[in-house]
């Protein structure tokens, strides 16, 4: 379940000056505050980082913030934080911008990978869902208000009716995937919209007659996911960690971290902790896909 | 209090019988902080009414908000791509659709629980019963909503066949059952304020038990069951957290009792935690607050003139 940002920032005003003045006693103060902002999608593991890196290396303290992939780009070209989270590449007249302000080129990690799977009740017969299907149940105007509608006997359903489980409307889950699966196009009147990953694959479970969606890793034996297909003819792709990491299934997407320049000292040694196991631990630990073992340099 | 003892040289007799200014003193102390917890509720709800007004006020001049939208459009698209839309039309009505059911299973059933506690009922039986009643009321609303979302949601897809168990049927349950200790504690108490007089006049001219209740008890005793009922409403109107996990929290006019629906309440609940303050969305989610002052004005204001009415009478 993502925490509400707002309590997030107040309950960091409260904390950070007394976990700063805690540690003055003790350490003479914090030596090293490394900023990270950005993406909303990836605060939770940025922050479960952070928290994590606190153990790690205690005299260096880092600062997460939200606000979204543009805010934190924008901050890394002012240079206000030293790393901006992002769950998308960094346009060209961002890099531009980049390299008039500050004068190096960003640098762009993979830190990860967010792939959503789409869920059906273990009864249900369904196949495969093309992401034309897919946008026909969710989409606003939508064809597919039945399963008969897909070819789907959904016999565990009687009233035939698909019942749409989304997320509500402020989560990063919801605008990924009405970028992929819808593009960009409203959700249909009528969709559930529930109020976390684990909730949605928890109905689905209980419905025969639901479709939703979620973080792969919140799969649980009364459900199944579909294997989607990016057009009618071709190969449906079931969600899988190595599926998501070659990008043949289509509702995936990297988790990039961007540094101003190669990055040194402190910055770097957080960065290689973050690529390392036990920062990918966290990675899978938070529900998104972690990367493959030994493609941390990849990554980079 | 005398004042002829201050002026003139008091005797030392009658100087006994000034109060001491201590005792003055905190007569008047009490006396405003009295005064004060009386005003305080007008002051709490003017001051809370002035909050959520000025919150939504500049939307209703933004050019993106319409109030006719607003209150007749189904379309609610707070954080659309395409085109953001603000309907609350389809709340409305999941709303009412929720509280009706509720008071329609609540109401007949706290009533007839408060006749049979106040009227038929032995002493230690009713002692037992008024506890568990009391127990009742003392759920916390989320562990309603926990039931709705676990036990509720499967038993209405196994025995109604219910496409999904959160929905108006599933909340309406949840919301009768919470709305009912409150009934019938008011209820009882409208009852019990029935002269024994009445009851003893008509025993006396013939009447059978069920004639007393029918004819005698239940005229005298319409203006507290009629609170009763309205402070029910009042509960099931205002309830969120159980509503926002068991109506399934879809935008949508409900077809029937198994549809799920979306209440004004847990709209504001699920989306005020993560919108920008100050943005048109939060402005627009205070504007729901207004609308819900004015919905809980409008059913007190009928309440106390439906009273009147039967007063008149």
């Amino acid at each position: 379940m993502r925490v509400p940002r707002r309590f997030v920032t107040a309950a960091l005003a409260v904390v950070l000056p007394l976990a700063v003045l805690s540690c003055g006693g003790r350490r003479h103060g914090v030596a090293t505050v490394l900023l990270d902002r950005g993406s909303d999608t990836m605060i939770n593991v940025a922050q479960a980082w952070a928290e994590a890196y606190a153990r790690v290396a205690p005299e260096v303290s880092v600062e997460v913030a939200g606000g979204g992939s543009g805010v934190g780009i924008a901050a890394l070209i002012e240079g206000t934080v030293q790393m901006a989270n992002s769950s998308r590449p960094m346009k060209p007249a961002e890099r531009d911008r980049l390299r008039a302000a500050r004068g190096v080129d960003p640098v762009q990690i993979v830190a990860g990978y967010d792939a959503l799977a789409v869920f059906v009740h273990r009864d249900n017969p369904v196949a495969s869902l093309t992401l034309a299907q897919l946008e026909a149940v969710y989409a606003e105007h939508g064809a597919a208000e039945r399963w008969s509608d897909l070819g789907i006997r959904n016999t565990a359903c009687p009233r035939d009716t698909i019942i749409r489980i989304s997320r509500q409307s402020s989560s990063g889950t919801y605008d990924f995937f009405r970028e992929v699966a819808l593009r960009n196009r409203d959700f249909k009147l009528g969709t559930l919209e529930l109020n976390g990953s684990k909730e949605v694959v928890e109905l689905v479970g209980h419905t025969p007659c639901a479709i939703g969606y979620s973080g792969m890793g919140y799969a649980t034996p009364a459900v199944k996911m579909v294997p989607l297909a990016r057009a009618a003819g071709a190969v449906a792709v079931a969600p899988s960690p190595r599926a998501t990491l070659d990008r043949s299934y289509p509702i995936a997407r990297p988790l990039y971290v961007f540094v101003a320049g190669e990055p040194e000292g402190e910055t770097r040694r957080y960065l290689d902790w973050m690529l390392s196991p036990p920062g990918q631990a966290i990675v899978a630990a938070v529900g998104y896909v972690p990367l493959p073992a030994g493609h941390t340099e990849a990554g980079r | 209090m005398t004042t002829g003892a201050s002026g003139a040289p008091a005797a030392p007799g009658r100087a006994r019988f000034r109060r001491p200014p201590l005792s003055v003193w905190t007569e008047r102390l009490i006396e405003t902080v009295v005064i004060a917890s009386g005003v305080s509720a007008v002051v709490f709800v003017a001051v809370i009414l002035f909050f959520v007004v000025r919150e939504a006020a500049p939307v209703f001049v933004s050019e993106h908000f319409s109030l006719r939208e607003f209150l007749f459009s189904i379309e609610w698209y707070p954080t659309s791509l395409v085109k953001v839309r603000y309907g609350v039309a389809a709340m409305i009505v999941g709303t009412l659709a929720v509280t009706t059911l509720a008071m329609a299973l609540a109401v007949p059933f706290g009533i007839g629980a408060a006749i049979y506690l106040s009227e038929f009922c032995g002493p230690r039986l009713r002692e037992t019963l008024k506890i568990v009643i009391e127990l009742l009321a003392a759920i916390p609303s989320v562990v309603w909503g926990f039931l709705g979302l676990t036990v509720v949601n499967r038993l209405l897809i196994l025995l109604f066949g219910a496409s999904v168990g959160l929905n108006v049927l599933n909340a309406g349950l949840l919301l009768a059952l919470m709305s009912v200790p409150i009934v019938v504690s008011i209820g009882e108490d409208a009852l019990k304020a029935v002269p024994d007089a009445h009851r003893e006049a008509a025993l006396a001219m013939g009447a059978t038990r069920w004639q007393v209740v029918y004819r005698v008890l239940l005229p005298a005793a319409r203006h507290g069951l009629l609170a009763a009922a309205l402070l029910g409403v009042g509960r099931a109107v205002g309830e969120t957290m159980a509503v926002l996990m068991a109506t399934g929290h879809a935008v949508q006019i409900p077809g029937g009792l198994l549809d799920p629906v979306r209440t004004l309440t847990a709209n504001i609940a699920a989306e005020m935690g993560e919108v920008s303050q100050g943005s048109e969305h939060y402005q627009v989610l205070f504007a729901i607050g207004v609308l819900l002052f004015a919905i809980t004005f409008l059913v007190n204001l009928t309440a106390d003139l439906v009273v009147r009415g039967v007063r008149g009478k």
